[in-house]
């Protein structure tokens, strides 16, 4: 029985990579005129990147570009595997989204012995040498902070009353977590009015943004704002709000990071304020970066994601086409 | 700072009931709790005040027993496993699973609201909780593995699991009768709560008014003896990893009531740390054959307390980890019965008959 199981399996596994190989025959190299990309992911570890692979795909297709993908279950040794599979294959371009920052040097020194240009999307590396890859596509999360905290400064413009801030932190010592906050104070450092008079982590998560927010209506009698560094924990926070009585959105103004679907609803509901996106679209960026790498045009150390904020109108109107 | 000043040696010798009270197991950590407790009106107003909104009972104490509720369910299934000179490190794992695959079907339902088809989503997610325990009992009494082995593989395996069933997302449901679980009240209790007042009072007649208890910490104590001596050792200790798989399985649709989502990711993650200390807070050692229900329950609240209070006054976010092991190594240490005598008692002979004879008494629950 087990035996026939296994059989089959393999079977099975024959027949997939037969049908893969025969896919992209004929590739390795552009002799029809068709870019061919190497695309190296990090994983599936979030909705956020289901939703940044496929855009990579969809824009791949409509781009006209033949898309390698492989996906490194978390794992850099995976990816670098990958990305060696791609060097041998003599793809046009590799685009990955490094797992780790550092340990790339090698085998990045290797893409650039073959004259395969790199480009890294959403993650940075931690390399000296700038020339190793082309260009950085990703957030800013720095602007994304900054985003949140204008918005807050321009709904208090007139007014002199002290304006009560709470915020929830994302994971302690990640680089959106981080940069957030910086962004956020940056800005609302400005005016003495704006007091954040309690700032925790919420780990990113729903359950800890409602304990902590649970917590933060105890210990503050008066909030006036909450600013969440992610969606989810924003809709925690909503729960633990409503538990105590208040209206969120009206009592207490909430300000939010991402624009994933959840959020997006409760924005439209009128229960978030306002919410900076975090886009994890870039597809259609990096294939246009593509080309101009591949025809040998100058390209920006740097780009930023195309991102975009919300007020409770505009996600009305986006939420019907909104893809996570 | 939660050390309590006042040396046991300074209540005379010859008052029995002090004494009593003092070599009470459950004295130590609940002194824990309420200096804990105290840390707050320090910094927050009205810390105690406990009102009624909108029907139901509000306040920081309430918050206390209502987040520490699914941590006292894990704590009371690990105990028997401690108990049993085990440990189940799998419970996060269940935790995650039973919510994932729960919110999964209710999502499915045409009517998100039908009390039955929630009762259903819940009755599943609990079989499988069931299920996973018993193959951990499986592993560790029918093929001899390791506890800490056997449970691993489902803690590492269990995360995977439940990103399978959730698809890698978050899953949302908006179900008024599933919200009630964790989330919602009853006679203006929280009723998470009421489930837990259920279960330990269902655990300690069955431990402590049945044999099943005696049963546990005979296998605790010694296993082979207690074949020997006729007592089904094998089906004891897959009772009881049954039986905490269930309590894990409980915690998790708890968890993800609370917050209407199931989070495979990050539902019940490192619970089954805060399940073991929360155990040997309550003075049930991990080297098995007696334990503590009671003790279990205080040692869960403290943790929880903790955490609020950090909220609560404010502690940086950097520092929250250091403080916290700050304090539990106090807890540990002020809770051991060895340190204290060693602090408390310096001048009495130390390691006589009597604290050897204090070790083997069984307090009930």
């Amino acid at each position: 029985m087990f035996k026939r199981i296994s059989a089959l399996v393999l079977v099975g596994v024959t027949t997939l990579a037969m049908a893969g190989c025969s896919g992209s025959g004929g590739s390795g190299g552009s002799s029809d005129g068709k870019i061919v990309m190497g695309f190296a992911q990090v994983g599936a570890e979030s909705g956020w990147r289901t939703a940044n692979t496929k855009s990579v795909q969809e824009s791949a297709k409509s781009a006209g570009v033949e898309l390698k993908f492989s996906d490194a279950q978390q794992k850099q040794e995976n990816q670098i595997k990958a990305i060696r599979s791609y060097i041998q294959q003599k793809v046009d371009v590799i685009a990955f989204s490094p797992v780790v920052e550092s340990g790339w040097d090698t085998v990045l020194n290797e893409a650039r012995n073959a004259k395969i240009p790199v480009i890294l999307t959403d993650r940075a590396v931690d390399s000296q040498d700038k020339s190793l890859y082309k260009t950085f596509l990703g957030s800013d999360f720095v602007e994304e902070g900054k985003k949140a905290g204008q918005w807050l400064v321009d709904q208090y413009k007139d007014g002199t009353d002290q304006v009560n801030i709470v915020q929830l932190e994302g994971t302690t010592g990640s680089a959106p977590a981080n940069d957030r906050k910086a962004g956020f104070e940056q800005v609302v450092s400005a005016d003495p009015r704006f007091k954040v008079v309690a700032s925790q982590t919420g780990d990113f998560t729903r359950a800890k943004g409602k304990e902590v927010m649970e917590a933060f209506l105890k210990a503050n009698p008066k909030i006036d704002v909450l600013y969440a560094h992610n969606d989810d924990m924003a809709l925690g926070a909503i729960e633990a709000i409503e538990g105590a009585g208040k209206v969120p959105g009206k009592d207490i103004k909430i300000i939010s990071v991402d624009a994933v679907h959840d959020g997006m609803q409760a924005l439209a509901d009128g229960k978030i304020s306002f919410i900076v996106e975090c886009s994890p679209l870039l597809g259609p960026q990096l294939m246009d970066l593509a080309k101009k790498v591949v025809k040998g045009e100058q390209v920006p150390d740097r780009v930023v994601t195309e991102e975009t904020t919300f007020t409770q109108e505009q996600a009305k109107d986006a939420l019907p086409g909104r893809k996570y | 700072m939660t050390a309590p000043a006042p040396a046991p040696a300074s209540v005379p010798a010859s008052v029995s009931p002090g004494r009593r009270l003092l070599g009470h197991r459950l004295f130590w950590p609940a002194v824990i709790l309420v200096a804990l407790l105290m840390i707050n009106p320090v910094f927050t107003d009205g810390f105690f005040k406990v009102e009624l909104k909108d029907g139901h009972l509000y306040g920081s104490l309430i918050d206390i027993v209502r987040f520490g509720a699914p941590l006292i369910l894990v704590a009371l299934g690990m105990t028997l496993v401690i108990a049993t000179r085990g440990i189940d490190l799998s419970v996060g794992s269940v935790v995650a699973i039973s919510g994932a695959l729960a919110c999964l079907r209710i999502s499915d339902l045409g009517d998100q609201n039908s009390a039955g088809g929630v009762l259903a989503a819940a009755g599943v997610a609990l079989a499988l909780s069931v299920a996973l325990g018993a193959w951990n009992g499986l592993l560790v009494a029918g093929v001899g593995v390791q506890p800490i082995i056997a449970t691993l593989i489902l803690m590492v395996a269990g995360r995977g699991l439940a990103q399978l069933i959730t698809d890698g997302q978050i899953i949302t449901v908006n179900s008024a009768p599933y919200k009630l679980i964790g989330g919602g009240y009853w006679l203006t209790l929280p009723f998470g709560i009421v489930i837990v007042l259920a279960v330990l009072a269902l655990t300690a007649f069955l431990t402590r008014r049945l044999a099943l208890g005696l049963l546990i910490e005979s296998v605790g104590g010694n296993a082979e003896a207690s074949r020997l001596a006729g007592i089904g050792a094998r089906g004891v200790i897959l009772t009881v990893y049954t039986f905490c798989a269930l309590c894990a399985g409980i915690a998790g649709l708890m968890i993800s009531s609370n917050v209407s989502s199931a989070d495979g990711n990050n539902a019940g993650l490192w619970i089954e740390l805060d399940a073991i200390l929360a155990v040997v807070i309550g003075g049930t050692p991990l080297s098995g054959g007696r334990f503590s229900l009671g003790g279990t329950v205080l040692g869960a609240l403290i943790i929880q307390t903790l955490t609020t209070t950090i909220y609560s006054i404010g502690v940086p976010p950097e520092t929250t980890l250091l403080f916290k092991a700050l304090v539990v190594t106090v807890v540990c240490l002020v809770q051991s019965p060895a340190f204290r005598a060693k602090v408390f008692h310096r001048r009495r002979r130390p390691a006589g008959a009597s604290p050897v004879a204090e070790e083997k008494v069984r307090v009930s629950a």
